[in-house]
């Protein structure tokens, strides 16, 4: 019962902040200066001009009716028009929104077993050549620009050695093992910034319990140290793992804008940022809504996974 | 100036590498117009040069000298980055310390407010902040500093927060001190080492997210030497198998990597923070 309560207790956290979001993110356009048809139009434009804009768009509402109807729009898929080109956003986003989660998954499926395979070793084998190597490979990952490690992938793997396209241009119709190949790049270039801080944390939660005495105990009886980890400890680290895979997952949604841009991949990010350029304010509202919800649910389960795998986190002392 | 160089003579190899990369940048950021054989915006040949004896590093692709732009951006992208982090740790450590130093309501406000700021992942708050307001550096170095000053802030309150309760704290308060005094005379002094590192970690941060926005065309706007931007225009390089466009971002990957491996040292002297056992 307990463990239902909690669960509902987050998920109303979770519909509270993803309110509060939308929010902001409707109401950043009211700070503008003037308002959205002046914006567009520019300062020659005459009152007349502005007035009928300003009508078309629905601006002679007050805020929060605006914000209802905007909100019950997205409900129904209905997102608006695009400044830019007139086109329905939801049409723009729609195909988008599939190839920037298709990009996120294959990084994750890469990224997920790696890094928890490479955290178990380095724990393992610790203070070893293996586990150094590792460590100062994984801190110096962390620290390079997305767009670094995306360059240097595009001319090591596709202009020296020309295993893999260095544009994706993946599309709707193509054979799902045609699509892995084309988004082959931008996934690694994901894995590679992601992998690092899980197969830290894998390690260090692991290497936490070590120091446990129902660990010495085991170790007493003689049990091998591979299985003391994969058999005693890792049971125990799944919570905290299970919590920075799934934030790492999050951040795989978000990190993917700059690699879509780099690869020239049709995703939502360069939607995002192709629109952020053009100032065209509803198609950046929608898709920034888009990925601070995918975001906040992320975090979200985050929570409630660790919560129901860990069972000490249900009587908080 | 002996204890310094003793100090430093026990760092290991990877501190000691971190600090001479952070010492040379500095130094080429202070002395740019002195080590740079141009000027920052002008058009000295052709567009994209190749390597030689006339332009070190080829030309990019207006045909402004790569090396007297690599040079100039030292300035230029660590600069900003450096302000932001600094402004970012006045909002953020201020508004923390205050929050732990009254507690109460004052606490529970500044706090959500925080929750929900960080609720909205960073890079897609400042895109959308930059399309209502428009890109420019200060409006660039006042989202980020703002955004940023939301992880100092849980930070500082969460270390602080373990202060204010000490003894020495409380026996302050009852000697009449203000809320100012404890903060700054009590307070501050013991959670110096934990925020200095945050500030190393933060400023790669900061750093890193500038240059992505340049990346993408909204940080730093040209004619203004930046890394990130220099990768972007002159990104197409790349497909010719030349190298020039990596080393901007070869140079923002060094200083990360270099404060970094200072952070970490420090984080093992400070704090005796190690994870084995």
């Amino acid at each position: 019962m307990a463990l239902i309560k909690m669960v509902v207790q987050r998920l109303a956290l979770g519909v509270v902040t993803l309110t509060v979001v939308s929010l902001i993110i409707f109401l950043g356009v009211e700070l503008l200066p003037g308002d959205l048809a002046q914006a567009i139009l520019g300062q020659a434009a005459t009152e007349e001009t502005v007035a009928a804009f300003r009508r078309e768009l629905g601006l002679d509402l007050p805020p929060h009716v605006r914000y209802l109807e905007w909100l019950g729009g997205i409900f129904q898929g209905d997102m608006g028009k695009s400044l830019a080109n007139q086109r329905e956003i939801s049409e723009l986003i729609g195909g988008r929104l599939l190839n920037t989660l298709f990009l996120a998954l294959l990084a994750a499926a890469i990224s997920v077993p790696l890094a928890l395979t490479l955290g178990i070793l380095a724990a393992l084998y610790r203070n070893s050549i293996f586990d150094r190597t590792v460590n100062v490979m994984t801190l110096s990952s962390i620290s390079f620009p997305e767009f670094f490690v995306a360059y240097i992938l595009i001319l090591l793997l596709s202009i020296n050695a020309g295993m893999f396209p260095s544009i994706s241009n993946v599309s709707a119709d193509l054979p799902f093992w045609d699509r892995v190949y084309r988004s082959f790049l931008p996934a690694l270039t994901l894995t590679l910034v992601v992998v690092a801080h899980m197969m830290r944390m894998t390690r260090a939660s692991i290497i936490n319990l070590l120091a446990s005495p129902y660990i010495e105990m085991a170790n007493l009886k003689g049990i091998k140290r591979g299985r003391i980890i994969t058999h005693h400890a890792l049971p125990n680290a799944l919570s905290p793992i299970i919590n920075i895979v799934v934030l790492n997952l999050a951040y795989l949604v978000v990190g993917v804008v700059i690699v879509e841009v780099v690869f020239v991949y049709p995703g939502l990010g360069q939607l995002l940022v192709d629109s952020v350029q053009k100032r065209d304010i509803p198609v950046v509202q929608a898709a920034s809504l888009i990925f601070a919800a995918t975001y906040v649910l992320l975090n979200l389960t985050a929570d409630v996974l660790s919560i129901i795998s860990n069972p000490r986190l249900l009587h908080p002392r | 100036m002996s204890a310094v160089l003793k100090f430093l003579g026990s760092a290991p190899w990877s501190a000691r590498f971190g600090l001479l990369v952070i010492f040379i940048y500095v130094a080429v950021a202070l002395f740019a117009p002195v080590l740079t054989p141009y000027s920052e915006t002008e058009i000295v040949g052709a567009e994209f040069e190749p390597w030689g004896e006339e332009y070190v590093l080829g030309t990019d692709n207006l045909g402004r000298d790569m090396l007297t732009r690599l040079i100039y951006g030292a300035r230029n992208t660590v600069g900003i980055a450096f302000v932001t982090t600094c402004l970012a740790f006045m909002i953020g450590g201020g508004f923390g310390l205050l929050a732990s130093a009254l507690g109460g309501w004052v606490d529970q406000i500044l706090s959500r407010m925080v929750d929900v700021l960080m609720a909205i992942p960073q890079l897609i708050f400042a895109l959308l902040i930059l399309t209502i307001v428009g890109t420019s550096v200060p409006v660039l170095i006042i989202v980020i500093a703002v955004l940023d000053s939301t992880r100092v802030f849980r930070l500082a309150r969460a270390v602080a927060m373990n202060i204010v309760v000490m003894d020495f704290v409380e026996v302050s308060r009852l000697r009449g001190e203000g809320t100012g005094w404890v903060i700054f005379r009590e307070v501050l002094p013991n959670a110096m080492p934990p925020l200095v590192a945050e500030f190393g970690l933060r400023f790669c941060f900061v750093f890193l997210f500038i240059s992505a926005l340049s990346f993408l065309g909204l940080g730093i706007q040209p004619p203004t030497a930046d890394w990130g931007s220099m990768v972007r225009d002159n990104a197409t390089l790349i497909t010719f198998g030349d190298i020039t466009p990596l080393l901007p971002a070869g140079a923002i990957a060094l200083l990360t990597v270099g404060v970094n491996f200072v952070v970490d040292w420090f984080l093992h002297k400070t704090s005796g923070l190690r994870d084995d056992h």
